[in-house]
Order: C-alpha cells, then structure tokens, then sequence
C-alpha cells in the first residue's frame, strides 16, 4: 500500500508520513539499523584485511559447496509450497534418513567388493539409495501429515509434521543408535585437482556439479512432461485443476516423492563432504533449506537454487566479513546467526524472495 | 468457508479389500509396529521393569497392548459380520503379527545386522524367547501362537457388550497403571500413617505383586460396571456441570497435596511438571487464543532465566545481588520487552512462516549466549552458577517441595491473569483473529496491536517460567535453552487442548510428568511425544480436556 502512494501522490514523504503507522517507522528503523551494521562491518573487516586471498577463494568454494546441499534440500520445500501452500516441517529429516541410506548402500557396495571394481559406478549407486529412501520417507510423510487434513484449514499438517520430526529422528536414534558414523570414502574422490591455480576438492565439485544436475532434471521434469504440466496446473489452481481430470492426490504424491529425492541426494553430497552423519543433522540443515528457499522465492525452483548458494556464500563469507570488523573472538562460532538472521530478515522485509512471487495471502 | 467446501472432494477413501484382507493389513501393521518397538531399542530396555511382579514385564505389556489392539481392529474392519468370524480374522491378524515378530527373531538370530541396527543384538534375541530356547522352533511357534492368542482376545473385546468391554480394559489398565507408578502410589502409602502394611502386600520391588494385580483389576472391573449403571441415567446439563466442577476441585487438591504425602523424587518431577505448566500458560495465550505459532518461545524463557541469574548470583557474573522478590518482576518485564521487540517485525508473517521466523529467532539468542563473544558477559558455555534461592522472611526455599509451590503460586496467578483476559474483550479479540484474521480485521479489530499484545503477555509469562527455573535449577546454562523446550510446550498445548487453562495442566502432566515418572520411557520420550503429536492430531485433535466441549475443533 505505502508503496504505491509513494509513486502517485505528489509529495512522496510527506505522503508516506501520513499513512505509515508506528510499526513501520519501527521497520525503517531496523532497516537503517541492519545496513548500517553491515556497512560498518565490512569497512572494518576490509581494513582489518586478516585473511589472504587463498582463504577468501576457500571460503568461497565451501560456501558454494554447502549452498548446493541448501540448494537440494530447499527444492523439496518450494515444490510442496508451491503445490500444497504449505511447509513440509519434517523435510530435513528426510535428508538425514537419505543420507543413511546411502551409507548403509556405501557399506553393503564395499562388501560387495563394487567400490574397489567398479568405483564409478558406487556414486550413482549411493545416490540412488539416497533418492529412493528419501522419496519413500516423504511419501509416507504426506500419507500420514498431509493427506489427511487436505480438506481443512488448520494446523494440524504443521503439528503433525512436528511430530513425524520426532519420531524420524528418534527412530534413527534408536535404530542405528547416537554416535557420529563416518561415511566411507571412495579412493578417486579423495584427492583434488587445480584449476586456474585454485586447488578445488574433487568433492566439493562433485557436490556442486550433482546439484546442478539434479536441478536441471527436474526444470525439465516440470517443464516438459505430462507429470510437470499437471503440477503446474495443480500449484495454479487445485480446484480447476481437478475440474480438468487431473488426479490431485497423484500430482501431490510426486511432488513430495521428488522433493523427497531431492533431500536424499542432498543427505548423500553432505556426508560426503562433511564425511561424519548424525541422526540428529536433518533438523537444523532443513532450517537452512526452508531459509534458502525463503531467500530464492519460495514456490520457484530457479529461487531455490539461488537462495541456497547465496546464503551458503552468506554463511562462508560473512563471519570474516561482516563480524570480524567488529572485533568479536571467534567469529565462527556465529554462522548460524548470519544464516538465521537472513531468514527472520527476508520474512519481514521482502517475503518473496530474491526471485519469488508473491507470498499470497490465499494461505491464512 | 467455499475453500474447505470445494477442497473436501479430495477427502480420499482409501480402497478396502475384503474384510479378510483389511484384517491381514491390520496385523501387518501390528507386526511392523511391534517389530519397530523391538528395534528402536525399547523392548529390551522396558524388559528391565516388571509391572506385575514376576509375571510380566513393562516390553511385555507394550507388545501384549499391540496384540490386542490388533486383533480387535481386525474384528472391527469385519464390520456387521457373525461375531464367530469377526473372532477368526482378530485371530488371524493377530496370528499375522505375530509372525512378523517371529521372522524378527529368526533373522536377528541367524544374521549379524549390528552393523546397521545397533539394537538388533543376541540381549533382544533372549528377550523375545522367553525362555524357550534361543530363537528355538518352541520360542518362535510361542510368538505366533501368543500373537493369535491375543488377536483373539482383542476381537472378543469387540463382541462383548460395552458394558462389559469397559469393565475389562478398566480393570486391566488399573492393574498396568498400579505397576507402572508403582512409586507414586508406594510413596503416597508410605506416608500416610497406618497403611504401611498395605504398600507391602500390594507392591514388591518394582511393580505390583500379583494377587493385588487381580484384586485391584476385579475392584476396577467392579467400579466400572457401577459407573455404567449410573450413566445409564439420563443427566441433566446442571449435574454435568456440577460433575466438571468436582472433577477440576479434585484435580486442584491432589495438585496442592502431592508433594506432602509423597516422597523428594515425585516432588522433583511435580516441580518441572509445574514449571511445564507456567510456561504452557504464556504460549496459550500466544498459540491457543491468538493462533500465532511460536517456535523461538524459549527465547524469552532465557531472558527471564539470565536476568535473574545476573541480579542474584554469587559469582562475578553478577551485576547487582537482590533478593528473587524483586528480581522476579524485573525478568518479567524484560522478558515482556524482548516479546514486544521480537514481535513487532515478525507479526506481519503468518502461520507457518512465523514458526519459522521465531524458530530462526530463537536459534539466534541460543547461539548468542554460547558464543564466546558474549561470554565475558553471560558465561559462555559454563552458565551462571550459585544464584541465590528465594527467601520468605528467615525461610531459605530449598527444598523441591518449596520450590514445587513456589512454581504452583506464579502459575496460580498467571493461570489467573489469563484466565481474566480470555474473558475480556481482548481474549475474544484474540480468538477472532485465530480464527480468521481478514475478517478480524473486517470487524475492528487491529490486528498488529492485538497481536502484539498476545505475543508481548506470551513472553512475559516465559519469563516469570524463566526466572522460576533460574532459582529451582540454582544456575543456567545454554544448554537448557534449546529448540526442544519450545516444542515441549508447544506439544503440551496442542496434548491438553488449545486455549484450554485445565488442558495446559493436563498436558503438563502427561507429556513432562509421565515420562519422567516412568524412567525407562526417558530415552524414549520425544519418539514419545512424536507418536502422541500425530495420533492427537489423528484421533481427537481438540486435545484432552478441550477448551469448548461442544465446538468442533479448527485447532
């Protein structure tokens, strides 16, 4: 509303003064507040000039690295919000499960003496376990959380999906028991290789080249088969699209098996980077997914894929760059409130993302 | 509402097989979930508590409760059909089930998956064997044949008249009850003079002896056959409500005498039970009357906490030492603070975009108060020790049983003070803009104030929790602020009811109570929570004690 009377009336501040209400001034304020703090952080951290440019390069590559595991995993909450208007809570732990599946898939191949013959072929392999174990945990997470309670308006698929959190992670807890386990590694993926004189690791690149992959198959999944189209219509509008004898509960189904996938390759790249999985991992990274998507413009694939390279970038970058000008020890430590802090600020200040639309006002 | 209308068509019917069919689905289900008891790691660790001394174990009692669950929903999907074959098809998925556990059993004997399922160990082998030999052709012919057994006496459960059903389930679940609070009511009896010789001759060492397990199963029977018989009668609306009211005055003494007639570990658990209870009391007022989902609640929890920790500890973390009478208000209203300057931006999100956004909030001051950039200030990870207990003239409260009421008194006047706004014009305000905010919005109402005004009260009741904490613990650490306590209330809200005072003490009691009196359960408790979240949801959404009993839940 602001915004348009700021470009039609004639005098835009005074205008602006008059039908703006304290809570928007409050707003402005923590505007000016938060760039002000950026701004005074960055010419400090530029003066203070700690790190060379090696590590500038590494920050950058690892943040493109855990912006691709973001990535994925937020890919699977834009295609449920955009069909179902609705956040899938547990798609974290979707990961986590993916990313056992594939380590039990690792272990059972290097028993089988696969790895050690066959060492291209193990990826697709593991990966596969990890696509196909999430997609079924999603599957049931839409039976059990969402199915029931398409028909009402309520909390009840949030709350739900809170307690299949639990009992996900519990589970896993239970089954495969609490320490960390080490992810086997395969001899090629070790090593590194240089490229233009920056040293790269063969599986920050394999993270990152798997991630546009997986994201150009499902542009082409969405764009061009039946199965796209009918998402499309059903994101459109779900009534209409029903009129048109498109099978919803079908369309739904899909949609939460291949953003289900979607996270299990993400749990897979992340073990294999980070080389150590916890049952408990899925439930924060997910937070950071659902704020990768926020960041992109949720309910858009492409937004989804930027958000989470941008706050992948955010998180690498801006404890050195940001909170180092102010002299903080350990500015490590704060990461997480760069990332948590970019969600609650893209939430208040520009819902629909870098690339979104608009967050509608259909969902109450 | 056109949008529930219209979406309704996708209301799926599953399609049903033949009732046979249905009834083998069902004891799938019953195996895959007594497998899953079996696998998780809790048969064998339930196996260590016997619930009738002896006789039967508390993994025993789980997998039995699955058995007859099973078999009396495979009667049931047989529907109208002669009750002799409504009993065949309970035995069969009952049978069924206990196959699958067999197969367990053979596998986990014959193949080493320690690897993969840390609990699938030789210890869970020689407890599903019951003594038979292990994994022997007797021990696995004893799970299936045991599975039918029970398959069939959950479907005779289906075919008695109610009457008699009630009377059954009544007397089984009191004989379980007794054994598994086996320490509460021994407690209870200890203290009370005279009845010593009693808690002897019903209790052993950890459950209930046997002999008093059927006369307290027959007295239970018998109590619930003379119920039956008097809710025969038809009752007026002003007897029901004369029956509401001496349930909640029967509720409000045994709250006020637990602690004297039991012993310091029961007074402990009731002391987090009440501290529970006054936190569930803010968030109801945020989530049960205004609707709005905060997951970052723990957020203004710590600021109570910290406060109090910084004016009345006796470390040099401290930055002034005043008694907890006037810290107290002090935590509240910064706590008050912190809710009015989280709120303002957030509240224009809605639904779950705020519990993302306050999830994100919260996850922000936790990280905060652990970084070491603060730790100069608030301690880092080492937390704020020796903060001073509340004194009443000459009396130090140190005790769980002080420290029990203490938590009881604020939570009396907070349940108070929100009780009184639910009732003004701001708690209906709140409850129409729960319900839908655009036409809130239509009749008058200014939603960011209101809101506000519930988040801010939301906060600051966190806050008096906070400070309450602060002083039962005697220190605060980071570690206490997690993600987890906010989802604890919040799972206390939506257990009890939402925007139901009785249901918060209800929830309270059953998800932070139970589980602790019950310590085996404890590694099990949030897989727990997370089964009674999707099952509330499933089966009776508006909670257990309802805030209107009539009205049909929107949540």
């Amino acid at each position: 509303m602001t915004a348009a009377a700021e470009t039609k009336a004639p005098g835009p501040l005074s205008e602006w003064l008059r039908r703006s209400t304290w809570v928007d001034h409050i707003l402005l304020a923590i505007r000016i507040v938060v760039a002000l703090v950026v701004l005074v952080g960055l010419v400090g951290s530029i003066a203070a000039d700690t790190y060379s440019a090696e590590s500038w390069i590494s920050f950058i590559v690892f943040g493109l690295t855990i912006g691709s595991v973001y990535a994925l995993i937020a890919l699977g909450y834009t295609m449920v919000y955009g069909i179902l208007r609705m956040i899938n809570f547990a798609h974290g732990d979707v990961m986590m499960v993916g990313s056992f599946a594939g380590l039990f898939a690792a272990n059972a191949l290097a028993g089988a003496g696969v790895t050690s013959a066959l060492p291209l072929l193990a990826l697709p392999l593991i990966l596969a376990a990890g696509m196909a174990a999430g997609a079924l945990v999603s599957i049931g997470i839409e039976r059990v959380a969402y199915r029931p309670f398409l028909h009402v308006r309520s909390l009840a698929p949030l709350i739900c999906a809170i307690g299949l959190t639990f009992i996900l992670e519990y589970s896993a807890r239970g089954l495969f028991g609490t320490r960390n386990r080490a992810y086997p590694g395969f001899g090629w993926m070790e090593g590194s290789v240089v490229v233009f004189g920056i040293t790269l690791q063969i599986v920050q690149i394999i993270a990152f080249a798997a991630a546009i992959v997986m994201l150009a198959g499902l542009l082409a999944v969405v764009r061009l088969t039946p199965l796209g189209k009918a998402m499309r219509a059903v994101a459109e509008d779900r009534d209409a699209a029903a009129l048109v004898g498109i099978d919803v509960a079908r369309v739904i189904v899909a949609t939460f098996a291949i953003g289900g996938a979607m996270a299990g390759v993400a749990g897979v790249l992340y073990a294999l980077v980070f080389k150590q999985i916890t049952v408990f991992m899925g439930f924060f990274l997910g937070v950071k997914g659902f704020a990768a998507a926020i960041l992109g413009g949720i309910g858009n694939l492409g937004g989804a894929m930027l958000g989470g390279l941008v706050l992948g970038l955010a998180e690498a970058l801006g404890p050195a760059l940001l909170l180092e000008g102010f002299h903080i020890p350990a500015p490590y430590q704060l990461k997480d409130v760069i990332g948590y802090g970019m969600l609650v600020l893209v939430l208040i200040f520009r819902p629909q993302g870098l690339l979104g639309e608009r967050l509608s006002t259909k969902r109450a | 509402m056109t949008f529930a209308a219209v979406t309704s068509s996708y209301r799926l019917e599953r399609r049903r097989g033949g009732a046979l069919a249905e009834a083998l689905r069902i004891g799938l289900f019953g195996g895959l979930a007594a497998i899953a008891f079996a696998l998780v790691g809790a048969y064998t660790i339930m196996d260590g508590r016997p619930v009738i001394e002896g006789v039967l174990t508390l993994a025993q009692t789980v997998l039995v409760t699955i058995g007859l669950a099973t078999g009396a929903f495979g009667a049931r999907a047989a529907g109208a059909a002669p009750a002799a074959t409504r009993l065949a098809h309970g035995a069969a998925a009952g049978l069924l089930a206990g196959i699958l556990l067999a197969a367990l059993v053979l596998l986990v004997s014959s193949v080493n998956l320690r690897a993969t399922l840390v609990a699938a160990s030789p210890a869970l082998v020689r407890a599903l064997s019951f003594g038979l030999g292990l994994a022997s052709t007797r021990a696995l012919a004893c799970l299936a044949v045991g599975g039918a057994m029970l398959g069939l006496a959950g479907s005779v459960l289906t075919v008695l008249p109610p009457v008699a059903r009630r009377a059954v389930v009544a007397g089984l679940a009191a004989a379980v009850a007794a054994g598994l609070f086996r320490d509460v009511f021994a407690s209870i009896l200890d203290n009370v003079p005279g009845l010593r010789g009693l808690e002897s001759a019903i209790f052993g060492f950890s459950g209930v002896n046997p002999a008093a397990a059927v006369v307290l199963c027959l007295a239970a029977a018998a109590l619930s056959v003379g119920r039956s018989a008097l809710r025969g009668r038809a009752l007026s609306e002003r007897s029901i409500a004369l029956r509401k009211r001496i349930g909640l005055a029967l509720m409000i003494v045994a709250i006020l005498a637990l602690p004297l007639v039991t012993n310091a570990f029961v007074a402990q658990v009731a002391m987090l039970v009440a501290l529970y209870i006054l936190m569930g009391m803010g968030l109801n007022i945020e989530l049960g009357l205004a609707g709005l989902v905060d997951l970052g609640f723990v957020a203004f929890f710590a600021v109570g906490a910290y406060t109090v920790a910084l004016l009345s500890s006796n470390t040099p973390f401290a930055i002034a030492h005043v008694s907890f009478w006037i810290a107290l208000p002090i935590a509240v209203a910064l706590a008050a603070v912190a809710g009015l300057l989280f709120g303002l931006p957030v509240l224009r999100v809605r639904g779950d975009y705020l519990a993302m956004a306050t999830l994100g909030l919260g996850e922000i001051v936790r990280v905060l108060v652990l970084s070491d950039a603060l730790a100069p200030v608030l301690g880092g990870s080492q937390g704020i020790i020796e903060i001073a207990r509340p004194r009443i003239g000459g009396l130090v409260l140190n005790t769980p049983a002080d420290l029990y009421y203490l938590a009881l008194a604020i939570a009396a006047i907070v349940g108070l003070v929100s009780w009184r706004l639910q009732h003004s014009r701001i708690g209906r305000a709140w409850l129409a803009v729960r319900e839908d905010e655009d036409v809130a919005q239509a009749l008058g109402i200014d939603l960011v104030a209101m809101k506000l005004l519930a988040y801010t009260v939301g906060a600051a009741f966190a806050g008096a929790a906070g400070a309450v904490f602060a002083v039962l613990i005697g220190s605060v650490f980071p570690h206490s602020f997690q993600l987890l306590v906010s989802i604890n209330v919040l799972a206390i809200l939506v257990i009890g009811g939402l925007g139901s005072l009785p249901g918060v003490v209800v929830g309270a009691i059953a998800l932070i109570g139970l589980p602790e009196l019950l310590r085996e359960f404890g590694e099990f408790r949030y897989l727990f929570y997370g089964l009674a979240l999707v099952a509330m949801m499933h089966l009776k959404a508006e909670g257990l004690w309802p805030a209107h009993a009539k009205e049909t839940s929107h949540v």
